[in-house]
């Protein structure tokens, strides 16, 4: 049965939305719409609305009524998702797993162990990021079905978003949840990509007239917890323009919900000087949300100096056990454009602190929230990605890359001062070095492009439209120890052996050409494995002996145990050559082929056990 | 006096006139019958196919129905008893319903039984920047408002005959026969769209906020 619809979900942090396209309306009339998804918003309550919250949780049992989360198409959910978790969450923290997305890209855990809520006590059944991930796409799965009964999701083309930023791994265990539930069909996109798609989408071919070859445009999107940097150039092929994403940042975990949090703590140190009140952990976080409802009237209107806020009393009792204070443009202006959008230095790189040795278990958040200093580094570290294009000239003295065309995703950019500041700190760098200013690309829709896009790339994949190249965002090495005597002291030297070039195409495989591995057969044999999102000339089967510290990036281990088959026998050495191919899914996969007889082993990503 | 024999070995030997008319009358006669028996056999015919073209097309029935029910309508228009008013009952449960998102959103239940005049206009106040703030998020995120009359409050409208009754109230000097001419004192509030949110089997809503034990 061939599918009737296109359907995108992005999968956020904070929220997932699913957008759909039919695609037997035909080219003309064919539009985009967002599915509201039903779920509870609280016990014995649903509500359909645009986005899912990506949170679960996980109720004890006697907390809610028998029946009370009852969802059109089942009973008893297995986990509560959406909006009721994050409510009920609010003042049980305990109970509460969120940024499941953020853990997926987490190097050192063991995603498929249920490690989440991560300070959860003893009698709460934790679950794994995997398992949180796979409940979200299984809500959206069953409110679908339960709308479209005749057109099952399992049979549409289905994309789901990831950040640009995301590891092998973490691309792999999405695809793996999706196909757990039975998505199995699903293709993945880079979100940014997704949001250039869905400013296309929305342009109705003007796009064409907005860019032209030669182009780098910059997409920026800063959603609820994390911030995406790509780059991609416009050039020219048998004179139809031509999109290549050439650049990805890396995995920056700072986002809307910090900037709200830094409010909400501004504030709290203001009533604790003035009043001498000490705030209950639940009074700060009304106080978050009552900054955040701030924050956007005060961006809203440009004239208002000051916003009062309150926050209610949890008793009967309004009035009395009301808190006030409030948040002046001032505070805004220096927490929010000069806190997170400071005038840095197209030279200035992130701030980054030793880490303390005692380190619970947490999220690796960023340590500099200078968005401007992140996305300096980015740019300077890609100042050869767009080398292979004649038609992209990058004057010589230029010291980072030039963005000629800047798009703006994710809700955070909604608020007209912080667009316009980074705008001009980025304009500002460019100035420096006589480059023309950059432009903003309009009318991108800032909270729902991502799955307007990925509904969109649907089309695209038929050949209707224009298709974003670019392959792999990064090249991929393993480490092999090399050949030398041990010094005492030293820890024995590395090589890094390129097993996929940059930029590899979805679809392609590469295999080494010459380098042999013994492979022990019944024993889980441990490689290093290393990515770099700028070295573009390394191609497979090149040997790096010295490299950069910000060149190669160390990923988690990947793992290989030969099974006992085929006649051969425990402890038996068995030699091969790796190969590296990129599915069509969008996933990396890498293989062991015997020489022998040209058996093939699929190479684990997620062992991430045993560093925690 | 004439008398006549039948003769049966008798032959005319002239076709004079009353032979001519006989003959000329028996063919019109024959014409006639056959003419009748073709149409005869032509309508059984007809007859008998007719049912089979029909009976895949239901068309017809709904038309004859639709006939039987004007005419009812049209004998409940005569009958001279008048029916009695229907009046419409309100859902209790869309009432609990949206008193719960107020008092969930907005503390609005918290503040109306809250005893005001014990408190000072500023803490009256701060509370109730945030029944507002509630309020209208409730409403904003439920219901979707338009005035009723497009024109400003305070221009002169003129409401031509046949208008809404239920959408504009006149008041004032109200006489004569419209088109009515007046100042729009109010622009009128509709509701062009409405969600509430679904309740499951067993939902409980009269409790519009569960009592809150924390542990």
């Amino acid at each position: 049965m061939t599918a009737r619809y296109s359907v995108g979900i992005d999968l956020g942090t904070t929220h997932c939305v699913m957008s759909y396209v039919d695609l037997a309306a035909g080219d003309d009339n064919s539009t985009l719409e967002v599915f509201y998804t039903p779920q509870l918003v609280s016990p014995g309550v649903i509500e359909d609305k645009a986005q899912l919250a990506s949170f679960a949780y996980i109720a004890h049992p006697a907390e809610i009524a028998e029946g009370a989360s009852a969802l059109p198409w089942t009973a008893k959910p297995e986990h509560l998702v959406g909006e009721i978790a994050r409510s009920l969450g609010s003042k049980t923290p305990i109970r509460l797993v969120s940024s499941a997305k953020s853990w997926l890209c987490h190097a050192g855990v063991d995603c498929k162990q249920a490690i989440l809520p991560v300070d959860a006590p003893e009698d709460v059944a934790k679950i794994s990021p995997f398992a949180a991930s796979k409940a979200y796409l299984q809500h959206l799965r069953d409110a679908w079905n339960h709308r479209f009964p005749d057109q099952p999701l399992q049979q549409q083309d289905l994309t789901i978003t990831v950040p640009a930023s995301f590891d092998p791994a973490a691309r792999e265990l999405t695809v793996e949840a999706a196909r757990e539930v039975g998505l199995g069909q699903a293709v993945l996109l880079e979100e940014p990509q997704a949001a250039l798609y869905s400013w296309i989408e929305k342009s109705a071919g003007d796009w064409r007239n907005q860019v032209k070859v030669g182009d780098v445009i910059l997409v920026v999107d800063i959603g609820g917890g994390t911030t995406d940097l790509s780059l991609i150039a416009v050039t020219e092929q048998d004179g139809n323009l031509q999109l290549t994403r050439v650049a990805v940042g890396d995995h920056i975990l700072l986002g809307g919900d910090n900037m709200d949090l830094a409010l909400a703590y501004t504030v709290k140190a203001k009533l604790e000087t003035d009043g001498g009140k000490k705030l209950e952990p639940w009074q700060l976080q009304a106080l978050t949300h009552a900054c955040r409802e701030a924050k956007e009237k005060l961006f809203n209107q440009p004239d208002l100096a000051t916003m009062p806020l309150a926050v209610a009393g949890r008793g009967s009792s309004l009035i009395g056990g009301t808190l006030r204070s409030e948040l002046t443009r001032d505070e805004l202006n220096r927490i929010l454009v000069d806190g997170f959008l400071p005038h840095a230095q197209a030279t200035d790189k992130p701030v980054s602190r030793p880490r303390s040795g005692l380190r619970s278990v947490g999220l690796p958040y960023a340590q500099d929230a200078g968005i401007t200093r992140h996305l300096a580094a980015f740019l300077s570290r890609q100042r050869q990605a767009t080398d292979e294009f004649s038609a992209i000239a990058l004057p010589e003295h230029a010291s980072f890359l030039h963005p000629t065309a800047l798009l703006f995703n994710g809700g955070v950019l909604k608020a007209g001062v912080l667009a316009e500041r980074l705008l001009a700190v980025l304009n500002g760098w460019l100035q420096t070095e006589q480059a023309a200013p950059a432009r903003l690309l309009q009318g991108a829709d800032l909270d729902l492009a991502v799955a307007r896009g990925a509904a969109y790339y649907g089309f695209v994949r038929q050949g209707k439209g224009v298709r974003i190249k670019g392959g792999t965002a990064a090249a991929y090495y393993v480490g092999i120890e090399s050949a030398m005597p041990a010094v005492p002291g030293l820890p024995p030297a590395i090589e890094a052996l390129c097993i996929a070039p940059f930029g590899m195409e979805e679809g392609s495989e590469q295999e080494l050409p010459h380098d042999e591995f013994g492979l022990v057969i019944g024993e889980p044999v441990r490689f290093r494995f290393f990515g770099s999102k700028t070295r573009r000339e390394d191609k497979v089967g090149d040997r790096l002996d010295e490299w950069g510290d910000d060149e190669l990036e160390e990923l988690d281990e990947i793992e290989i145990t030969l099974p006992v088959e085929n006649g051969r026998q425990a402890g038996e050495i068995v030699p091969v050559h790796l190969s590296a191919a990129v599915t069509e899914v969008g996933t990396l996969e890498l293989r062991a082929v015997s020489r022998r007889d040209q058996q093939r082993w699929k190479i684990e990503f997620d062992v991430r056990a045993g560093e925690v | 006096m004439n008398t006549y024999t039948i003769d049966l070995s008798l032959r005319p030997t002239t076709f004079d006139l009353w032979h001519v008319c006989l003959a000329g009358t028996v063919a019109v006669l024959a014409f006639i019958l056959i003419a009748v028996l073709i149409s005869v056999l032509l309508g059984l015919r007809r007859c008998k196919s007719a049912p089979r073209t029909v009976e895949p097309v239901p068309a017809p029935r709904p038309e004859i129905k639709i006939v039987e029910k004007i005419v009812e309508v049209e004998k409940v228009v005569q009958a001279p008893a008048p029916e009695p008013v229907v009046l419409k009952e309100a859902t209790p449960d869309a009432a609990l319903q949206l008193l719960s998102l107020l008092q969930k959103e907005a503390r609005f239940i918290d503040f109306i039984k809250e005893d005001v005049s014990a408190f000072a206009d500023a803490d009256i106040g701060a509370a109730a920047r945030i029944v507002h703030q509630g309020c209208s998020k409730v409403i904003n995120e439920h219901f979707k408002l338009a005035p009723v009359s497009q024109d400003a409050e305070g221009s002169r409208v003129t409401l031509n005959k046949g208008f809404d009754a239920a959408a504009f109230r006149l008041t004032g000097n109200i006489v004569g026969e419209a088109p009515f001419s007046g100042v729009l004192v109010h622009k009128g509030w509709q509701v062009t769209e409405l969600h509430l949110p679904k309740l499951t089997e067993g939902h409980n809503a009269k409790i519009i906020a569960a009592a809150e034990v924390e542990l």
